[in-house]
């Protein structure tokens, strides 16, 4: 919200010093985002009538113009087009410092010399037009030589950017913005200039007003105004709207909105000879009913939109034939809008219901100034202050104007002010800090709540302008709030607390932080990968699987939840290898969800007091993925990478066995990760399937093979899914160990690590089975290979004798035989 | 093949088919694709010879010419497609490998230095900061409901607050009741209700993760971000104790002549709330562009846990007391590395990822 200091003038006395009181807004949590000085730099600047213009020989963009500002011909160089001889502009001359510390210097272009700036409106700081020059010609009584600053009548300004919070509906005003500024400084608030009805005929003659849904709207004051004049406002007020970002319009217009950037209240004005009947109600709109607003859009209302919570509820203006004239609180109708023949103007300030506003302004996507504040919550208190001042910005510009006496006034139902106390003894534990209830009490009542103190606990009944302020304990803290507030965050007390349990991290998290570091050990880059995909990106690993999506996606893109990151990985390699870098492994721990349709578990229940409501959930699960991407590498390298992770995490025994591929994997280079304890599958080894790599690889990358481990984090942060190895551990024999290598002739359908298991369980005397050797060959017929394993044998109490090997060997070919393999 | 006429349509169609059939390989589909259906093929030839006909006889030549040749071309297709397959079958059997028998000590792989990334590395300083304030580390979903991630933090459906939050809903249940989280907070209510259940009061505890805002990525946003909120629940917890513990955190993690000040500021779930500031850690308080000359930059939101928010998960306020504060993770990794685009986090470049150990 935009506040012209000059305005905040008109309620206090504004300290001069700019930083200050920059500090002092942001500290009452009145954010500054920003300062622009207006008016400064125009000092120097003058009107000049163009009296020639001429082409520059080899420049197209940049004419020689000879202008009059008093003293005779200046010759200027200029860019500009949009003006003729006989024009009027602005003029900076040599020595002017325009706004931006921009000095205007004699220059010298295309051998022409510029004797100053003729200048837009936004090198002027006075606008954003910056088309053309700041044409002058429409002003009346204007003069060669004048002052810019006196012909528009204004004088130099700062303005003020300023945030409020959502819970701060106060202030969306001058007003309230100045009251915090005093109740900080100890100021005095000063009032406006307000008006008294001119007229003894009593409104209701003329008009007539009625709630129909006191629920919606708590109170609806109209006022008639005749023998208005619309023409054009005074220019300083004109002005200060402008500053504050808002167009004139019309003096009506104008004054409204005036009293809505002023007070903060918004106002409608209708022209009270198109509004039939005479007549404002305020009634439910009916379920498809239409209305034409102010910007041309026709809008169906009174049906619920998408939105949660949304039960399509629209509160609307009415006139005397229950015809629809405008949108309560969002924007009027165009059927009853102020023109230039308008003479009678009804005037509308009501309080309608925040959520009601907010509702109707969010599915009909119409966001004005009135439902802006209507949404947060305007006194409802305030309208008949608003109505008089508004009155007594009219009469500025139309002085003959009549108020009719005794506005309507119809009330519904209005948000009751919560009666809070607040003990010291509350006050300090919620602070950490002694403010006392005296000094509490002061800052209150600077922003008009009202405050008795008593024994040590203070009454305090909100201003109707805060209808944020609830009841009961939270009430008592959002009191406890505004005294912190006012009395600056900065004076409060800080202690670090301390607290008997320890910090710490969880297995799980352990877990993470050391799945991290094996990765890195094997060079591996983490990559952070998207959340969200594309169906086309889904299908590569899930063709035809049920999918969550975004129902409000940016772009397809970025509208389907992610069900795995190898996907992810792979193309972050292509776009490496792109580069030159693909020869990398990357790595990824990341969410990956699961539709509940299509879940084990589908994970169910809103949450809540009403938590049984059925809300199917996705499924998520974590993941750790690994693309080996290097020159030379492929399943083997995950395979590798795999045997040092299980080591890292002491897996007790996890089988690689091979099994059938799902899509998006090499087919015949797929293995599950089983443990052999729980049967559970705690991952994946592969490539991925060659046509994919070939379908995303850049050019000349499109055989690599790409190695791929997945593993879940769920489950091997599960010790009854992931068999951990003891804890108690094993001291090696001290007596000599025998090593015998051994190669079995086995058919392919057994896996070697179930091989190598029955190998270890075959004799007690087994210490250790390594695979060292596997080879394949026609010598050795179908369907079968070799293994060849490296066994060591040790006994904890003896050096072995010869015997006790030759019967250990044979032990473990006998088991070997069993699994139908022999001896090579 | 040999030449035809126009007469010989019919057997030039079926001479091609048995062509087509007779391919065995896809170097052989390749070889012969120009004579069947090229430049080089009798329907080339024919098409050609159309010139000198009539027009109406043109039009019906060239139309039955048209069709005989598409039906060759289909052939053609279907047999590429099948001999693709084939030849896949055949590349993969190949191509078969026995993961369990792969023989580790011999994959060799080059010692490379590895780089964890930016946003994990800044969690996990941020959490051992935290851990060493005595605060544990939890976890929530990335995907939530209305209640976890507005309603129970005291932000009610078409609450104008929500607007604070651009969300990305997910298509489950009735519209808008599921949704990717905007903020960690979810993880809070997720904290009390269980601690609620379990009767484990009081909570000390910070919530990393990742979120999610319906945004047009920038400089200086991405739509999925990263943030580590803060969770503490305990009999005489004050708004000191919040200031404290947000000074300590600063001087710990950003060095001890950074500092923190707070101002006033609304969020639905806690009251007071305050934003917090840090000392700017370009210029370190001098004043420079990127704080605006103030000396100090924005970091995070904060406040005293509303009544409501206690009352939504069934905490007596009477006897509990906390607060909570947040901050984005990306935003401190940007910050310690003067990251001029956040969208470098996302871009993973090596080159970029190489820079961190």
């Amino acid at each position: 919200m935009k506040i012209p200091v000059s305005w905040l003038s008109e309620f206090i006395d504004v300290p001069g010093d700019l930083d200050a009181l920059r500090a002092t807004l942001d500290d009452l949590g009145l954010v500054v985002e920003g300062i622009e000085r207006v008016g400064e730099g125009l000092e120097d600047v003058v009107v000049a009538r163009v009296d020639e213009i001429h082409a520059i020989e080899g420049a197209d963009r940049i004419r020689r113009v000879i202008v009059d500002a008093g003293d005779g011909p200046v010759e200027i160089v200029c860019g500009a087009m949009n003006f003729v001889v006989g024009n009027h502009v602005p003029l900076a001359p040599v020595g002017a410092v325009l706004p931006g510390d921009f000095v205007i210097a004699q220059r010298k272009m295309r051998g022409v010399t510029s004797n100053g700036m003729l200048c837009s409106g936004r090198e002027l700081g006075l606008g954003e037009d910056h088309s053309g020059l700041l044409i002058l010609d429409e002003h009346p009584n204007l003069f060669v030589g004048q002052r810019l600053l006196d012909l528009l009548g204004i004088e130099s300004d700062v303005v003020l950017d300023i945030s409020p919070e959502g819970n701060r509906p106060d202030a969306w005003s001058v007003e309230g913005v100045a009251r915090d500024i005093a109740a900080r400084l100890s100021l005095e608030v000063k009032s406006v200039a307000t008006a008294e009805p001119t007229s003894a005929t009593p409104t209701s003659t003329f008009a007539s007003a009625a709630i129909d849904a006191p629920d919606l709207c708590g109170a609806l004051m109209v006022s008639v105004v005749r023998g208005v004049t619309v023409r054009e406002s005074p220019r300083w007020l004109q002005r200060r709207l402008e500053m504050a970002g808002m167009r004139a319009v019309n003096n009506v217009v104008d004054a409204s909105n005036y009293v809505m950037l002023e007070l903060g209240q918004p106002t409608h004005p209708y022209d009270a000879a198109l509004v039939k009947g005479r007549h404002l109600g305020v009634r439910r709109a009916t379920a498809g009913e239409t209305l034409v607003t102010l910007d041309d859009v026709e809008r169906e209302l009174g049906r619920p939109g998408r939105g949660l919570g949304d039960t399509g509820v629209d509160c609307v203006i009415v006139d005397g034939t229950d015809t629809v004239v405008g949108l309560a609180g969002v924007m009027g109708g165009a059927t009853s809008e102020i023109s230039s023949s308008t003479t009678d103007v009804l005037l509308e300030a009501a309080f309608f219901q925040p959520m009601v506003i907010a509702r109707t302004s969010k599915r009909l996507g119409l966001r004005s100034e009135a439902s802006n504040r209507f949404e947060r919550g305007v006194d409802p208190r305030l309208a008949p202050r608003a109505t008089a001042r508004f009155v007594a910005l009219l009469q500025l510009s139309s002085p003959d104007l009549e108020w009719l006496s005794e506005p309507l006034m119809a009330s519904g139902e209005t948000p009751e002010r919560p009666v809070l106390t607040v003990s010291q003894a509350e006050s300090d534990a919620l602070l950490g800090t002694h403010v006392p209830l005296e000094e509490s009490a002061r800052l209150l009542r600077a922003i008009n709540f009202e405050v008795q103190i008593d024994n040590d606990v203070m009454t305090v009944v909100p201003s109707s302008a805060r209808l944020d302020i609830r009841s009961g304990l939270a009430g008592r803290a959002d009191v406890i709030e505004e005294i912190a507030r006012l009395y600056s965050y900065r004076r409060l007390a800080r202690r670090t607390p301390t607290w008997p349990a320890p910090g710490g991290l969880t297995e799980r998290q352990k877990l993470r932080r050391t799945l991290r570091d094996v990765c890195v050990g094997f060079g591996g880059f983490e990559a952070w990968t998207p959340s969200l995909g594309d169906d086309d990106d889904f299908d590569v690993f899930h063709p035809g699987v049920e999918r969550l999506r975004i129902t409000n996606p940016l772009s397809s893109d970025e509208s389907v939840l992610r069900a795995s990151c190898v996907l992810g990985l792979v193309r972050t390699w292509a776009r490496n290898a792109e580069r030159g870098s693909g020869d990398v492994v990357f790595f990824e721990l990341g969410t990956v969800f699961t539709h509940p349709n299509v879940a084990d578990t589908p994970r169910r229940a809103r949450g809540g007091a009403d938590g049984a409501s059925d809300v199917p959930l996705p499924v998520e699960r974590e993941m750790l993925t690994a693309l080996f991407a290097r020159e030379g590498d492929d399943a083997t390298s995950a395979v590798a990478a795999w045997s040092v992770l299980a080591e890292r995490l002491r897996l007790a025994d996890v089988v690689v066995r091979a099994a059938e591929a799902p899509t998006g994997w090499h087919p015949t280079r797929f293995a599950l990760l089983e443990d052999r304890a729980s049967g559970a599958v705690v991952g994946r080894l592969g490539e991925v399937d060659p046509d994919v790599v070939a379908r995303i690889a850049p050019t000349g990358r499109s055989q690599q093979r790409l190695g791929v481990m997945v593993i879940s984090i769920d489950v091997i942060s599960d010790g009854a899914l992931a068999t951990r190895r003891s804890e108690f551990v094993t001291v090696p024999s001290r007596f000599p160990a025998a090593a015998v290598d051994l190669a079995f002739v086995t058919p392919t359908s057994v896996n070697a690590h179930d091989f190598a298991f029955t190998l270890r369980h075959a004799s007690d005397l087994v210490e250790s089975v390594t695979l060292f050797d596997v080879f394949t060959g026609e010598s050795l017929g179908d369907d079968v290979r070799s293994l060849a394993y490296a066994i060591r044998f040790a006994a904890d109490d003896r050096t072995l004798s010869e015997s006790d090997v030759t019967a250990a060997r044979a032990a473990l070919i006998s088991a070997a035989e069993s699994l139908g393999a022999r001896l090579r | 093949m040999g030449t035809y006429s126009m007469q010989d349509v019919d057997a030039l169609v079926a001479d091609s088919l048995a062509s087509v059939a007779a391919l065995t390989s896809l170097d052989e589909l390749r070889a012969h694709e120009a004579e069947l259906d090229g430049k080089r093929s009798p329907f080339a030839v024919l098409q050609k010879t159309l010139g000198a006909l009539e027009p109406d006889e043109r039009r019906e030549a060239g139309a039955r010419l048209q069709a005989a040749r598409a039906t060759v071309r289909e052939a053609l297709d279907a047999r590429r497609v099948a001999l693709e397959a084939d030849e896949r079958v055949v590349r993969l059997t190949r191509d078969r490998l026995d993961l369990g028998d792969v023989v580790v000590t011999s994959v060799s792989a080059p010692l490379a230095a590895g780089h964890v990334g930016l946003v994990p590395s800044t969690q996990r300083a941020l959490e051992d900061v935290f851990v060493a304030m005595g605060f544990t580390v939890a976890d929530g979903p990335e995907v939530e409901t209305d209640w976890y991630n507005f309603e129970a933090l005291n932000i009610p459906p078409a609450h104008p607050a929500r607007g604070m939050w651009d969300t990305f809903y997910v298509e489950l249940g009735d519209p808008e009741t599921v949704l990717m989280r905007t903020h960690t907070s979810p993880t809070q209510i997720h904290l009390m209700e269980e601690a609620v259940a379990n009767g484990t009061l009081p909570i000390h505890s910070v919530m990393p993760g990742r979120c999610f805002r319906r945004d047009t990525p920038d400089a200086r946003h991405l739509a999925t971000f990263h943030q580590i909120e803060g969770l503490v629940v305990d009999r005489g917890i004050s708004f000191a104790d919040l200031a404290g513990v947000i000074e300590t955190f600063t001087r710990a993690y950003f060095g001890s002549d950074i500092a923190s000040r707070l101002r006033p500021a609304y969020f639905p779930f806690t009251e007071p709330s305050a934003e917090f500031e840090i000392t700017c850690t370009i210029c370190r308080g001098d004043g420079c562009r990127t704080c605006s000359q103030t000396g100090w930059i924005e970091l995070g939101g904060c406040g005293m846990i509303d009544p409501a928010v206690f009352d939504a998960v069934g905490i007596d306020a009477r006897e509990w007391s906390g607060f909570a504060f947040g901050f984005g993770i990306d935003r401190c990794a940007q910050m310690k590395h003067q990251i001029a685009d956040m969208r470098a986090l996302i871009d993973n470049d090596v080159r970029f990822l190489r820079q961190f150990a």
